[in-house]
């Protein structure tokens, strides 16, 4: 992001950092956390082979590929 | 005739095609010619599907397929995915993305003959409340040109509002599907979290975001309910019970002895006085009818709002992640000497709006260590809260009601530069995300202050849909709100 949009983001956040703050004016040391709103564990589907996307379905999006693989620019050290 | 068949409800319209009075593809095409004619002032579609819908629409007509809404033409918002349209959820990191793909709701609509027009606007991964956060323009509200359709599922909802089409798809992260309906005059319905599939919703908060029904009658809202809801095994979080009868319910009615909880915390400084008057004026219909009033306090809704500003862009920053350059979407910057970082970076700067950006800094820090237990450890618990309040009001009622938003539609504009008070319009529609039960909002008038449409929502327990449509369908048949949208000016 360039420095102007820094700035100008930086003051709105500080402003939505100080109003979602309010949740701490809440007592809730001995209350548990809720993450979902439906108590699910261990879902599970059976193990059985389903029809999925070909590679050339997958990469059909890609922004660029190459030998049927995603290609992408380099991860480590020096351009080859 | 073509003018005449774009004002049928979705229920009017799947009678006389079922019955040959008309064919699908002459219903297609006459909302096709209704989107060509007003969508340059509307601009409710982002992409038009005039062959798929048509191709559609003649398998209905072959008699391929049969139901309750085989050959009722439906905007589809542009955060769920469907093979053969793009998909770009608003955001430009996405433009020309063709996903391989479709939605569990997509298969199901298909297979029940709903013809799909095209793909609607919508803010940029649903984070707004007035469509103006898409990366490809704003929507406009058919009431008024001037002002928002509300959001982030305006698209869908102006649709409907501008009798582009009588039914669309929205989804319900805070308020996206409810809000719009009550500020375009529409009905919009978010049902049980998990109530209906989320496989092929383009994710921005998991553990709130719920796909429903968009229309002009609480019934139309009711059919689709029906079509799109039940058990899916591609979405784990999908519950496995079965649908609740909200079509028998919305036909019904019915609400003599329901006992309907006005809560108490959804009024005062910051309501449009014209609201409240048209609410309080729904609630004294109701107890006309036979239902019970009692007020109900909610004490920990007034703390909704924060906590969901700090789940809902925690869940965001980290569903984002994925928009890296690599696999789909935008590259920018990829010159072989640049890093995969570096391109990335690049690419999410310029890929991603001012509203997307502000949540992931938001959520990233609400997540980060030293500030966790503060904000976002402390948002779950108030989240606890928030579920036990429900739990409570349940107890003394069969469903809650509130006005939907504190105001009717505000001015484009208007709240664009203010993030806060942008977030202020789902202040009513929060607290069923966090607590996961259905809600929707049915249109109980016009504002005295201003002409514009009010909405009156209701709530009921996780599972138990089939309540609020009944008491919808009460409040809409009382009031003759469902011919509402005859009074919004012509386009």
């Amino acid at each position: 992001m360039t420095d102007d949009e820094l700035d100008h983001l930086a003051g709105q956040l500080s402003v939505i950092l100080g109003a979602v703050a309010r949740v701490q004016e809440v007592a809730a040391a001995d209350i548990a956390p809720t993450s979902h709103a439906v108590p699910l564990t261990n879902v599970f589907r059976t193990d059985t082979p389903q029809p999925c996307l070909t590679a050339e379905e997958s990469l059909a999006g890609a922004p660029a590929a190459e030998d049927g693989r995603f290609r992408v620019p380099q991860i480590l050290g020096d351009p080859q | 005739m073509s003018e005449e068949l774009v004002r049928l409800s979705a229920a009017d319209l799947a009678e006389r095609i079922a019955a040959r009075d008309v064919s699908a593809v002459e219903v297609a095409q006459a909302h096709l010619d209704r989107v060509a004619a007003v969508d340059d002032r509307v601009h409710a579609f982002l992409h038009v599907n005039s062959e798929g819908a048509l191709a559609q629409a003649r398998r209905v007509d072959a008699g391929e397929v049969t139901g309750p809404l085989a050959g009722v033409p439906l905007a589809l918002k542009d955060v769920i995915v469907a093979r053969g349209m793009p998909a770009t959820a608003g955001s430009r990191i996405l433009e020309g993305w063709h996903p391989p793909y479709d939605a569990t709701i997509v298969e199901r609509m298909h297979e029940a003959g709903i013809v799909v027009l095209g793909k609607t606007n919508m803010d940029e991964f649903a984070m707004g409340s007035s469509t103006e956060h898409s990366a490809y323009g704003p929507t406009h509200n058919p009431w008024d040109l001037s002002r928002t359709p509300g959001g982030s599922g305006g698209g869908s909802s102006a649709a409907v509002a501008s009798y582009e089409a009588p039914l669309g798809i929205g989804t319900d992260t805070g308020g996206s599907i409810r809000q719009p309906a009550a500020v375009t005059g529409t009905v919009g319905a978010k049902p049980t979290y998990g109530g209906v599939s989320r496989y092929g919703l383009i994710a921005f908060s998991s553990s709130l975001d719920q796909a429903g029904p968009c229309a002009r009658t609480v019934l139309d809202a009711a059919l689709l309910h029906a079509v799109i809801a039940g058990h899916d095994p591609r979405d784990s979080t999908s519950i496995d019970a079965p649908v609740p009868d909200v079509v028998s319910a919305a036909r019904s009615a019915e609400v003599s002895g329901v006992r309907i909880g006005v809560v108490s915390q959804f009024k005062g400084e910051g309501y449009q006085p014209g609201v409240l008057a048209r609410f309080d004026e729904a609630v004294a219909t109701l107890e006309k009818m036979g239902a019970e009033i009692v007020e109900v306090s909610c004490p920990h809704f007034d703390y909704a709002l924060p906590a969901y500003y700090l789940i809902a862009p925690s869940e965001a920053s980290s569903n984002l992640a994925r928009y890296d350059a690599m696999r789909y979407g935008l590259r920018v910057g990829d010159d072989d000497v640049r890093s995969a970082e570096e391109v990335m970076a690049l690419t999410r700067d310029a890929g991603f709006g001012d509203e997307v950006k502000r949540r992931i800094i938001l959520g990233t820090y609400a997540l980060s260590a030293g500030y966790y237990d503060a904000y976002y450890g402390q948002a779950q618990k108030v989240r606890t809260l928030i579920a036990r309040d429900f739990s409570d009001a349940f107890a003394k009622a069969d469903v809650l009601v509130s006005p939907t938003t504190p105001t009717t539609a505000f001015s484009l504009g208007e709240r664009l530069d203010d993030p806060l008070a942008m977030y202020l319009a789902d202040l009513c529609t929060i607290p069923s995300n966090l607590y996961g039960g259905p809600a929707m909002s049915v249109p109980c008038g016009l504002s005295s202050d201003d002409g514009l449409p009010v909405g009156f929502q209701v709530m009921a327990p996780v599972m138990a849909d089939e309540r609020m449509y009944r008491v919808a369908a009460a409040v809409e048949a009382a009031l003759g709100t469902d011919r509402l949208l005859e009074q919004a000016p012509a386009l």
